[in-house]
């Protein structure tokens, strides 16, 4: 049984999660504190 | 530990730390990928399978250690009723849910060519997989109302309850008989061969860094929520 698809198919599973982790906590931080920014400087 | 009890002053902490936490994270993660995929030597038994360790162990690890740290927070947020506690517990949920389940797959993976099958239901696999399913319930509840008082309590509680899982996966390799083998790394020394073992701990680190910085960036985001919160409140008011 050839082994390599079985190791690609692991780390493509670990990039994606962490891929998928990394963007959605960087875009939902940027979006709350930007808008929190905007929201401060409103009188 | 109520010094950082102030969102404040967290925040001017967090700010710069999120970077620097985040940066030598991926750059240990990509290097230790890449050592692991091509300049480790093939295994005996196992082939070349053994490349799957590099991202196996550490979301293990992590996925474990995730549910350690939410016990903790809870604790802190129920006795000491420190503010940030129960943001931090919150703010561990979703990267500790990832990684237990990068650990489920990837073992799945690793489990097809070297037992083969994908999946057995004995004591490591299947106390991984109640973790795994501790942390749906944990973000379901946590998320269960936008009125966070009562709700974190119960999640809290939760969060502690759950921890009595924690020494069962780390123990089930040795009560119970086990496709999955016993512990290789333990507190009295290592059966990994070097070649393995270095670049394994460096795969630790960076998964451990980033981790750390994914959750910093989740209490940030929860914090100003928070902000955005009680601006609106008062701008309702006025």
């Amino acid at each position: 049984m050839p082994h390599a698809p079985f190791i690609i198919a692991s780390f493509a599973v670990a990039g994606v999660g962490m891929t998928w982790l990394i963007v959605s906590s960087y875009l939902s931080m940027r979006r709350a504190e930007g808008f929190a920014a905007k929201l401060k400087d409103r009188p | 530990m109520h010094r950082f009890a102030n969102p404040a002053r967290f925040l001017r902490i967090a700010k710069p730390l999120t970077p620097a936490l985040f940066w030598p994270g991926l750059v240990l993660t990509l290097v230790a990928c890449i050592w692991g995929i091509f300049f480790t030597p093939t295994e005996r038994l196992m082939g070349d399978t053994v490349k799957i360790i590099f991202v196996h162990v550490p979301a293990a690890w992590l996925g474990m250690g995730g549910w350690t740290g939410i016990a903790i927070a809870s604790i802190v947020q129920l006795v000491w009723r420190h503010p940030l506690a129960g943001v931090s517990a919150r703010a561990i949920a979703v990267p500790g849910a990832t990684f237990a389940a990068i650990c489920l797959i990837t073992g799945s993976i690793w489990g097809r060519p070297t037992w083969g099958t994908w999946w057995v239901w004995d004591g490591r696999l299947t106390s991984m997989l109640v973790l795994f399913f501790l942390y749906l319930g944990y973000i379901a509840l946590s998320n269960a109302s936008s009125d966070k008082g009562d709700t974190s309590r119960v999640a809290a509680v939760f969060g502690i309850i759950g921890a009595i899982n924690i020494p069962i996966i780390n123990r089930s390799v040795i009560w119970w008989e086990s496709q999955h083998q016993k512990a290789s790394i333990t507190l009295s020394g290592s059966s990994i061969d070097s070649a393995y073992l270095v670049p394994l701990f460096v795969a630790v680190a960076g998964f451990s860094l980033l981790f750390s910085a994914l959750v910093l960036m989740r209490m940030r985001a929860a914090l100003a929520e928070m902000r955005i919160e009680v601006r609106m409140r008062r701008m309702a008011e006025d």
